[in-house]
Formats: C-alpha cells, sequence, structure tokens
C-alpha cells in the first residue's frame, strides 16, 4: 500500500524568537497519512485555535514545520526539487475558506480556471482549453454561460465557492484539501457543494482532507475524523463511533453543545465552567483544566493515544488501559472507503436560470 | 391568555439602488408574545436582519420604511418623533447586532461603555452607585466584577459577546433583538451564551426575538418559529411543529437539507438559488424552487393565514 501524503511529528511552534518568551504551539505531534489507492475522505474537526488551518498550510508545504515533516510520495517537501515540486502542486489542490478573498475582482472569474490550465498546460489549443473548463465547471453543476465572462461579484458568494471547487477539479489532482469550503453557504446550498465534493472521491478517485468547525457536515461526508483540541489529537477514528458515542470528555461536551434543529433533541440544561486558559504548550493534557474528570496524572504527562476499540483512538487517560499507540499510528484506527453512499444529494444547478442577467 | 408585547403589521421596507427598488421585508405581520421567544430564521438576503432594524426605526439610506405599523405597549413607534424614538431603544427594546462583539470600542473600559449607555438615556448615578450597578450586570450575564476595569482585548469573544448582552439589558428592557448573538463563537462558547440571554430574558420577565440563519441554533432557543424567505415571513409556527410538520415547502425543504448527527445521508440542497430581491418573480416568490408549484402560484401571491392553530404560513397548497 502506497502513502500519497503523509506527515510524521509535525508541530509548528509560532513565537518563540530569542528574546521572546511567548510560544504558542499551533499543533504539536500530529500524524496522518492518505493512501494512494484507496480514496477516502478524512474530516478535521476543531474549534478556532485548535490548530486546523496550521494543518493545512503545513500540509500544502506554505508553511515550514517546526518539528516533523510532510512526504509527498516519500518525498519531504522541503526538500523537493522544482520539477518535484510543481508535480505537488498539481496532484494536490486546495480549495479555501474564504470565497470572497481568493478572486482578485479586476480579473473575471475565468481567470482562476485558465492560469491552471495554461501553467499546467492541459490543453494545447485555446478551443481544447474551454472544454475542459467547462467540463469541471459542469461537475460542480455550474452553467458555463452563466459563469465565463462573469466578474467575481456578479456571482454568488456559493457560485464563487463552487468555481474554486472546479479549479480544483480541473487538474485532476489526487487530494484536495478543502479548508472549511462551504462556510460562507446557506443550508440549502450547502448540502449540494458537499455531494459534489463526495461525488469525487467517489467517481473521480479523489482523496479529501475536510477541514471544519462543523461536526454535522463532517459526519456526514467523512469515513474518518480527527477531532483537534489546541494541536493535539483528542479523539480519532471511524465517523460513526466518534460521533454517535464519543469517549474522550472534549468530544461529549462538542457534541453536546451542537444546536440540533429538531423538536426531540434538546441541549442539556447544565453547562460547564467557561474556557480554561492554560497555556498550550505546557506539560499536561490541553483539556486537563475544563475536564470533569481530570486528575492528577493528566496535569502531569499529556496522555498518549489509547485504542479503545479497532476503529478508534483516544488521548485521555481514562481508557489508559487500552493498548497504547504511536502518534505515527493513528491511520491504523481508520476504516476503509465506505460503500457509495446512498445519501446526500441535489440537483447542482437546475434553477441557476433565475440567476442569469444580473 | 397571553398579551402581545409587540406587534408588526404590514412592515414594508425597501432599499432604493439605481437599478430599482429592492424588496427585503414586504409585508411582514407577526406578533411577539409576553415572555416569548420569537425566532427569525432565513437564508442571506431573506430580509431576516432588515427587520430586526426596521423594528427599531435603524434603517439607513438607501433603504426606508415605506409602510407598516409597530405597536409596543399600545404606541405606534413608527409615529414617534426621532427623539422619542431614540429613547425607546435600550430602555424598551434593546438591540444585540450581529458582530456586536466588534462594536465594543477598543480604548475604553467595558465599565465606562456601560456607565456610558445609562448616562445618555438620562440615569444619574453617583460614581459608587454605576460601580454597583455594573457589577450587577456583568453578574447578571456570568461576568466577574474585574471585568469592568478591563479593555475589550483582553476578553475572548464570548466574553465580550456577554458584555454586550450586560450593555443590552441595563435598562431592563421589556424586548430584546437578537441579531445573530453568536455567530463567529465557537459552539462550546455558543451555547454558553445563549444560555446567559435565557437566564437574563427570564430575569427581566422581557420577551426576545433571535433572529439567526442557523436553524439549529435557533430551534434550541424559541418556542415559536418565523421563516423569511425572500423577504417575506412564509410561515409562523410553534418550534415543535415546525420541525415535525411544517407547513410551508420551503420550510420542509430548509430543514430537509440541514445535516443530522443521528442519520447518515439525510441531508439534501435546495435546488436553484434564491431569486433577487429586486427581480422577483410574480406569484409566490418560491415557486421557481417549488417542487409542488401550481399553475396559480406563478401568477398570484398567497396570503399568509392561520392553516392550523397557531400557525400561520403563506401558501396556495394550504
Amino acid at each position: 500500500m502506497a502513502t500519497l501524503l503523509e506527515a510524521r511529528h509535525l508541530t509548528k511552534v509560532f513565537g518563540g524568537g530569542v528574546f521572546d518568551r511567548n510560544t504558542t504551539v499551533a499543533l504539536e505531534d500530529f500524524a496522518i497519512s492518505i493512501d494512494s489507492d484507496r480514496p477516502s475522505i478524512t474530516a478535521v474537526v476543531g474549534e478556532s485555535g485548535s490548530g486546523k488551518t496550521t494543518l493545512a498550510r503545513l500540509l500544502l508545504g506554505l508553511a515550514t514545520p517546526t518539528r516533523g515533516e510532510v512526504l509527498y510520495l516519500g518525498r519531504d517537501l522541503q526538500k523537493m526539487t522544482q520539477t518535484e515540486m510543481r508535480t505537488f502542486r498539481r496532484d494536490v489542490q486546495v480549495i479555501f475558506q474564504d470565497p470572497y478573498e481568493v478572486y482578485n475582482p479586476f480579473y473575471r472569474v475565468d481567470h482562476v480556471l485558465t492560469t491552471p490550465v495554461s501553467k499546467f498546460k492541459l490543453a494545447s489549443t485555446k478551443a481544447e482549453a474551454r472544454v475542459v473548463i467547462e467540463e469541471a465547471l459542469k461537475a460542480v453543476g455550474l452553467r458555463p454561460e452563466e459563469t465565463l465572462g462573469r466578474f467575481p461579484h456578479q456571482l454568488s458568494g456559493g457560485q464563487r465557492q463552487r468555481v474554486m471547487v472546479a479549479r480544483a477539479l480541473l487538474l485532476r489532482p489526487r487530494l484536495i484539501l478543502a479548508d472549511e469550503p462551504v462556510s460562507m453557504v446557506d443550508a440549502s446550498l450547502r448540502a449540494t457543494i458537499l455531494a459534489s465534493l463526495r461525488a469525487m472521491t467517489l467517481e473521480c478517485g479523489i482523496s479529501i482532507i475536510y477541514i471544519t468547525h462543523d461536526l454535522a457536515t463532517a459526519y456526514q461526508i467523512s469515513e474518518n475524523i480527527v477531532v483537534l483540541y489546541r494541536g493535539s489529537v483528542a479523539e480519532a477514528g471511524d465517523v460513526e463511533c466518534v460521533v454517535k458515542r464519543p469517549q474522550h470528555p472534549y468530544t461529549q461536551l462538542l457534541i453536546s453543545s451542537i444546536p440540533m434543529a429538531s423538536a426531540e433533541r434538546t441541549w442539556s440544561s447544565e453547562s460547564e465552567a467557561a474556557p480554561g486558559v492554560q497555556a498550550a504548550g505546557t506539560a499536561g493534557c490541553r483539556f486537563a483544566d475544563r475536564c470533569p474528570s481530570a486528575t492528577a496524572p493528566c496535569l502531569q504527562t499529556a496522555p498518549p493515544l489509547f485504542q479503545t476499540e479497532p476503529h478508534r483512538a483516544v488521548a485521555c487517560y481514562l481508557y489508559q488501559n487500552a493498548p497504547t499507540l504511536a502518534t505515527g499510528e493513528m491511520v491504523r484506527v481508520f476504516t476503509g472507503l465506505a460503500t457509495p453512499t446512498k445519501g446526500i444529494s441535489g440537483q447542482p444547478g437546475s434553477g441557476e436560470a433565475q440567476h442569469a442577467g444580473v | 391568555m397571553t398579551t402581545d408585547v409587540l406587534r408588526v403589521q404590514d412592515l414594508v421596507v425597501h432599499y432604493h439602488t439605481p437599478l430599482g427598488a429592492v424588496r427585503a421585508a414586504d409585508h411582514i405581520t407577526f406578533t411577539l408574545r409576553a415572555e416569548e421567544r420569537l425566532g427569525l430564521a432565513g437564508e442571506s438576503g431573506s430580509g431576516k436582519s432588515t427587520m430586526a432594524l426596521a423594528i427599531l426605526r435603524m434603517i439607513k439610506p438607501p433603504g426606508r420604511i415605506e409602510a407598516g405599523e409597530v405597536w409596543l405597549e399600545g404606541i405606534n413607534v413608527m409615529t414617534l418623533p426621532e427623539e422619542e424614538m431614540r429613547r425607546v431603544r435600550l430602555a424598551r427594546i434593546a438591540m444585540i447586532p450581529q458582530g456586536s462583539m466588534n462594536s465594543l470600542n477598543p480604548v475604553m473600559r467595558i465599565k465606562a461603555q456601560i456607565v456610558d449607555a445609562l448616562k445618555d438615556h438620562g440615569v444619574r448615578l453617583s460614581a459608587r452607585q454605576a460601580e454597583d450597578r455594573v457589577r450587577d450586570l456583568l453578574q447578571s450575564v456570568g461576568l466577574q466584577p474585574q471585568v469592568a476595569e478591563m479593555y475589550p482585548h483582553e476578553l475572548s469573544g464570548g466574553m465580550k459577546q456577554r458584555a454586550c448582552i450586560a450593555i443590552a439589558i441595563s435598562l431592563r428592557p421589556k424586548v430584546i433583538i437578537a441579531d445573530e448573538p453568536t455567530s463567529a463563537l465557537d459552539v462550546v462558547v455558543q451555547k454558553q451564551v445563549m444560555e446567559t440571554l435565557a437566564r437574563v430574558q427570564k430575569e427581566l420577565e422581557a420577551s426576545v426575538i433571535l433572529v439567526g440563519h442557523d436553524m439549529g441554533l435557533v430551534a434550541q432557543f424559541v418556542n415559536r418559529l418565523g421563516v423569511m424567505y425572500a423577504g417575506k415571513l412564509v410561515e409562523v409556527s410553534p418550534v415543535r411543529d415546525i420541525f415535525t410538520k411544517p407547513l410551508h415547502p420551503y420550510t420542509q425543504m430548509l430543514i430537509a437539507s440541514l445535516p443530522s448527527l443521528e442519520q447518515k445521508g439525510t441531508f439534501r440542497g435546495i435546488p436553484g438559488l434564491a431569486p433577487l430581491l429586486r427581480d422577483l418573480p410574480p406569484g409566490c416568490a418560491f415557486h421557481p424552487r417549488c417542487p409542488q408549484a401550481l399553475d396559480r402560484c406563478r401568477t398570484e401571491a398567497p396570503q399568509f393565514k392561520e392553516a392550523r392553530p397557531d400557525s400561520w404560513a403563506a401558501c396556495h397548497l394550504l
């Protein structure tokens, strides 16, 4: 089994120059690997400040790890030759959080689609390029004639985000890193975009790392989930196990805090104390100051990952009787890609006509 | 029988742009009962925030309140002179605006900002009294007394949001309008802030209008829920009914589009896009996306009527 992308002992510390005593550990000893022959969707979930975006930047080679390394097909991103880097930049695509900031307002949206076509020589003639672009747009449910030639401000947030998905698709990548790809989108359209992401994995064999703060959508589209808390993995494993029966006290708190739109499920009434302010990077479990079950050992050393079930690892001393896993072994608890989902659907594109003539 | 604290009648707000009038609120009618929590949910551009601002007469040009009445304790606030309206705000109807935590003055201590609001509304306090009042207010929103001496940058997002709630309740208003009070907060903090709001609402025996796009959050907080689409209120029902038997097709599809944590593969998007408010389709604004649309829906706008006891909706199917 070959590995497409692998992160080992990935740590990122901000600050901490010679005179600076304030260091922030944004990510600590993180490891993940994405298989090359088995497409999968892995969700990385965390609140703000949990290190999600730092992780994305490290995996893309946009930030240099303080310790550890990111390997693409066995090659360290930091030591790649220019040609290797070009391949990496083509094979690993990103969909950024903000569909407003990624566009240059002076260019038509075509620009973000034609640039990669010419840079990576995806087409030899203009007509050919047009065909490639139109195909990608159709794949995300946009009508080329209503999208091309427009300026970014003439498209809605959802359309802009879908153009970014189309751009990512255009290059036929092997891995897409999606950092909050539906953050700006209304509920009714969110399902449609997530469905097109999911379809990419199933139909084109593209793996996805889905970074989000939204546990509900993560549950809906991914097989495996990693819950981050202040830069450390709290719980990881099969999404069904983790979401339905959370074991880590933090995951439990997180899931009980999600307001669900149903008449039956109500917020549990009592709430825990205000969030703690324990400095990151101190010894002990990061969650200890907020944890209702914290004991003395929790304050001394950070817990390793315990494999409590075949498809779950939890970093909490409550489960210390379970076998420990080294950080690099976390992916062992991941399950394979489930058979095609019955579920998420939406008819992308239909009804777009009303938007014409903006 | 419960009494109505606030009654909004046929409120119409237009934004006048060079390309024509944008109908952001189109004949909105609803009531807010004593000690009730009412939700106004809808997607972006559906007119929720416009509604919230219009009740307080805070619509700025190019927007204009074209018609309608807002009755508060027997007075139509639309007819009040501007100076009197200014006194009604905060004292009788307080607003927690969207992103209000960023509206705190960065160079003033929290205490000064709370006292500022009180003074502006004619409350005379000695330094000692002001101190006590601020401490009580902070306590009622679950903040430590030390917060009074802090600057906004020293507080976390959730704490700043609570400080804003403290300002909003400083004159014990009867109506609190909270417009997306927890956007940009993490879910755990969001829950705490909403609990704070619920607690002060009970203490003040006030009514709350919660405006939000997150149906889940609104559902957890309110007694009755109004759903807006393209500047119109399409349904108002008790929250339990709206999730078990939604009346309007848009409400049904909106609920179906929400991802569930219980079952995989149970959410689907609504095909199409919301119409432009300055170019609404004739008839029912939802008909181009509605799977159950009739011929009548294309030409005639449905009336907002009571379709079931205490449940109102605007749809020809009912």
